[in-house]
């Protein structure tokens, strides 16, 4: 690919990087040549605090990606039908009100 | 004849719109004259296969510059700063022909210097090299490594920071280009390369094109899976002959 291209948006939450825990708050997904993974082309997620500009990285294998979304997403349908009660599952994202 | 006692140094330079532009320059020991040679690395970032690279020139006899187009996007590791500068959309062509058009500058004005320069890059800095020998002057001998969308499949993908396709400069090249390409490739594919060829010709530009079966993108790389050392090294010393050629 070699291209700029990537998708973006926020997110809120935390990830453990090279100093330890941070905020996060910007997700970063593009499809090209990764740095260290060893395959041509991967899925690469950069987890960022846009603060301070750390991140932590990902690079998956196409498959190994998409098998990813779906586990996330079978996560977070069970996950809030437990906690949440089925009738408030659903999709969410962003900061807590 | 190899020049196996070398001077490598990283050196500070100011840049498109004045900015601090960080380098390496590579040479042999010695008085020289050397030729010149500009490296321009890859979208993943300014790391050490593009240093190593700068030190290869070297060894086989010139004065290499590499410039790191995302010296404004602060220090750290190298693919970190590559992620942040693909995260804050890349580096305009704009900045790009500034950036490389003083490191040229810095390179020229070097007493060990010959004052004849070449442009070289993989990948992304394929596509920039490419348009470096368009649109930048005095430039003898251009290097075309597997330059991604120096043809733009879909005018879509054309945007502020690279807002024309390099091949729509191509009248402007002045300096006979190398192209090196891996067969295997999608980006630049066959009928991209074909074609860049094609115009290349048809616009009476001196050219040469090398395509390398089982070998895709980023076959020079040591460090990736994509590494075809036999195609590589063949392609290495095409790259040798034709600077030897042009540069001497």
């Amino acid at each position: 690919m070699c291209s700029y291209i990537t998708e973006k948006t926020a997110i809120f939450g935390s990830a453990k990087g090279r100093g330890g825990w941070m905020s996060v708050d910007t997700a970063v997904v593009y499809y090209d040549h990764p740095v260290h993974a060893q395959l041509d082309h991967a899925l690469n997620i950069d987890i960022v605090n846009s603060r301070t500009r750390e991140r932590v990285a990902i690079e998956l294998s196409a498959a190994s990606a998409r098998e990813l979304v779906a586990r996330i997403q079978a996560a977070l349908d069970s996950g809030e039908a437990i906690h949440l009660g089925s009738a408030q599952a659903g999709p969410r994202s962003g900061a807590p009100a | 004849m190899m020049y196996r006692d070398l001077l490598c140094q990283e050196i500070q330079f100011k840049g498109h719109d004045g900015g601090e532009c960080v380098a390496y320059y590579a040479r042999p020991a010695g008085a020289g004259p050397f030729p010149g040679v500009a490296f321009i690395h890859h979208i993943p970032g300014w790391n050490e296969v593009c240093i190593e690279t700068a030190r290869r020139f070297a060894h086989h006899g010139y004065a290499c510059i590499t410039h790191n187009l995302y010296s404004r996007y602060g220090e750290g590791d190298a693919d970190d700063i590559g992620a942040r500068a693909r995260a804050e959309g890349g580096v305009s062509d704009e900045q790009m022909l500034g950036d490389t058009g003083a490191a040229i500058a810095w390179l020229r004005a070097r007493p060990e210097a010959n004052g004849r320069i070449g442009i070289i890059g993989y990948c992304s800095g394929g596509r920039q090299a490419y348009l470096a020998g368009c649109r930048l002057p005095n430039i003898q001998a251009v290097v075309d490594c597997w330059g991604g969308r120096v043809i733009v499949k879909d005018s879509a993908a054309l945007n502020a920071r690279q807002p024309v396709a390099a091949i729509d400069y191509t009248k402007e090249l002045a300096a006979p280009l190398l192209g090196i390409f891996g067969n295997d490739d999608k980006e630049p594919d066959a009928e991209q390369v074909n074609k860049t060829e094609a115009i290349l010709k048809s616009l009476g530009k001196t050219c040469e094109f090398h395509r390398y079966d089982g070998a895709g993108h980023a076959f020079f790389d040591w460090s990736r899976v994509s590494y075809r050392p036999e195609q590589a090294m063949d392609a290495w010393k095409k790259i040798f002959a034709f600077y030897g050629k042009h540069l001497a």
